[in-house]
């Protein structure tokens, strides 16, 4: 490989890491409360609200189900209202964001209904209200999980955003695509593919780590 | 002395699938403040939904708990949280927050009311000296033993200083020895604090150790309520039998024999009675069923015979027992 190809590839892992890691935040900033609030108003739990429920539960589901390829394509006016341009790293973080913050309220949903009724029941007959119970009591106790689920969710958006190399997204998918697939330098798509991979491992093993670090159970 | 809790007419009803299920029927009960009030059943019996009532964790469908005269159906929700404060309770399960240290899970209580931070660290570390856990301050719950998550609890229930503790069959999931440890702890605080206290259990041992009076739940209704002393000595209601005597049928060997219970009231017990009539009349009973306990340091005792078939020897044999000043009732299985 040329030293050009080699300079491109350390720019892609850069460009890669940067789209993930701004993309995971903002998804968990959106994702994080809505995961909270689809947990909270679900039936029998403390702030049971069937038409915020149907309605969160809905846009969620929906959002899920469009292919990501295909939001990526529709989102490009939105991301040129939001970032000014459609191409470049910077705007492929707007819709790998959207498309992971259903992901992530899901994610969010689950890790919290894995949370004993005990410890709810306790709270509550402490007198504590229902979004102190969630901040003090729920979300604490679910926060292995919640870790280890953030750890699927940045690896699911890692390979979300080599998809974004379709329409001009940079980072190490748009790499593999050009010089790997249109210009059949296998060399280049072997390597990408295997930092990709790489990344994800890393990932994964700091996201368990840090689960297992909180875990005392 | 005043009541702590006085239930009115309380009735219970869920509905599931459109299906209605009764849990509590009618119950009226007062718990005074200072004593340890137990509430005992089978399980299903409906005594977890009574104890939850009592801070309204559960909302009753008829009639009205008042704690210290306060209608709790009344609360709005901020009130109700603050008369929680005043009503601490400890579960079978802990309910311990497991990612949280011992000292952060006593805390926990004192945060809820806004205690300052300095203010918190030293009653929570007090508490933890009255379990006796003050060395395990940083330990994390799934390092602790049953007993002493069940200390943490207690510990962390007593931090806000409440009026009454409720337990939810707080020492069913521990054995007999930490069970006996609990109880004792849960009586020196009962005494040294004047906390009002209500047990509910399975368990006959439970109420025999440290309740004063306790209440007889079956099937959703009060079937008896006393002193624990009255109650176990002489229950009148057949769920009271049943849970003082569990393995008794009550069945003579003939349908048409006739049983009669002997009382023992903690003062005859030391009287060897069966040995004594045999010798002295001549005529055998068969005893069914014997059973003898301690509550409160005095043996209590209730022993059912069956009696011979003939009229007379069988009023010999009553008039023995009566003349040497034990209770004798017929019992009809």
């Amino acid at each position: 490989m040329s030293d050009y190809i080699v300079q491109t590839i350390l720019a892609g892992v850069w460009e890669t890491f940067v789209m993930t890691v701004f993309s995971s935040l903002f998804s968990y900033i959106v994702g994080l409360p809505l995961g909270v609030l689809l947990y909270a108003t679900s039936k029998g739990r403390l702030l049971q609200n069937r038409g915020v429920n149907a309605v969160i539960g809905t846009i969620v589901n929906v959002t899920r189900a469009v292919p990501f390829l295909i939001l990526l394509v529709l989102l490009i006016p939105f991301t040129r209202l939001i970032v000014g341009q459609s191409i470049g790293t910077t705007a492929a973080i707007v819709p790998l964001t959207i498309g992971a913050i259903p992901i992530v309220a899901r994610m969010v949903e689950s890790s919290l209904s894995e949370v004993g009724p005990g410890i709810i029941e306790a709270a509550t007959s402490m007198g504590a209200s229902p979004l102190y119970t969630i901040i003090h009591f729920i979300i604490p106790e679910a926060m292995p999980s919640l870790l280890q689920g953030g750890a699927i969710n940045v690896a699911t958006v890692l390979g979300y955003s080599a998809m974004a190399g379709v329409i001009g997204g940079g980072g190490l998918g748009a790499i593999a695509l050009q010089y790997g697939y249109y210009r059949y330098q296998k060399d280049v798509l072997w390597t990408t593919v295997a930092l990709l991979i790489i990344m994800v491992m890393l990932i994964q093993e700091l996201g368990i780590r840090m689960s297992k670090k909180h875990r005392k159970t | 002395m005043s009541n702590v809790f006085e239930l009115e007419h309380v009735n219970k009803t869920y509905k599931n699938d459109g299906k209605e299920f009764t849990a509590l029927k009618d119950v009226s009960l007062e718990v005074k403040e200072g004593e340890i009030f137990g509430i005992i059943g089978m399980s299903g019996a409906g005594k977890s939904t009574l104890v939850r009532t009592l801070n309204r964790l559960e909302d009753v469908t008829e009639g009205q708990v008042r704690f210290y005269d306060k209608d709790l159906a009344a609360l709005k929700p901020a009130e109700l949280r603050k008369v929680r404060h005043s009503i601490s309770m400890i579960f079978q399960g802990f309910n311990l927050l497991n990612q949280r240290t011992v000292i952060q899970n006593v805390e926990q209580s004192l945060r809820i009311i806004g205690a300052p931070r300095a203010e918190r660290k030293q009653k929570a570390r007090e508490m933890l000296k009255v379990v006796g856990l003050e060395e395990k301050e940083n330990e994390y719950p799934a390092r602790l033993s049953g007993g002493q998550k069940q200390r943490v609890a207690i510990a962390r229930a007593l931090a806000t200083d409440p009026k009454v503790l409720l337990c939810d069959e707080a020492t069913s999931a521990l054995d007999p020895k930490i069970t006996g440890e609990i109880l004792d702890l849960l009586k020196k605080i009962n005494l040294e604090r004047k906390l009002t206290i209500v047990i509910i259990t399975h368990e006959m041992a439970v109420v025999e150790k440290i309740c004063d009076r306790v209440a007889i739940i079956d099937d959703g209704e009060l079937a008896e309520i006393g002193d624990v002393k009255e109650v176990f000595s002489n229950p009148r209601s057949k769920a009271a039998r049943k849970l003082v005597f569990p393995s008794n049928p009550f069945d003579p060997s003939d349908p048409d024999g006739k049983l009669i219970r002997i009382l023992f009231d903690g003062t005859k017990s030391k009287v060897p009675f069966i040995a004594d009539l045999v010798e002295k009349t001549g005529l055998k009973v068969n005893i069914l069923s014997a059973n003898t306990r301690s509550v409160g340091g005095i043996g209590y005792g209730q022993m059912i015979v069956e009696l011979p078939e003939s009229e007379t020897e069988r009023r010999t044999i009553i008039d023995f027992f009566r003349d040497g000043g034990l209770s004798v009732s017929e019992v009809r299985s």
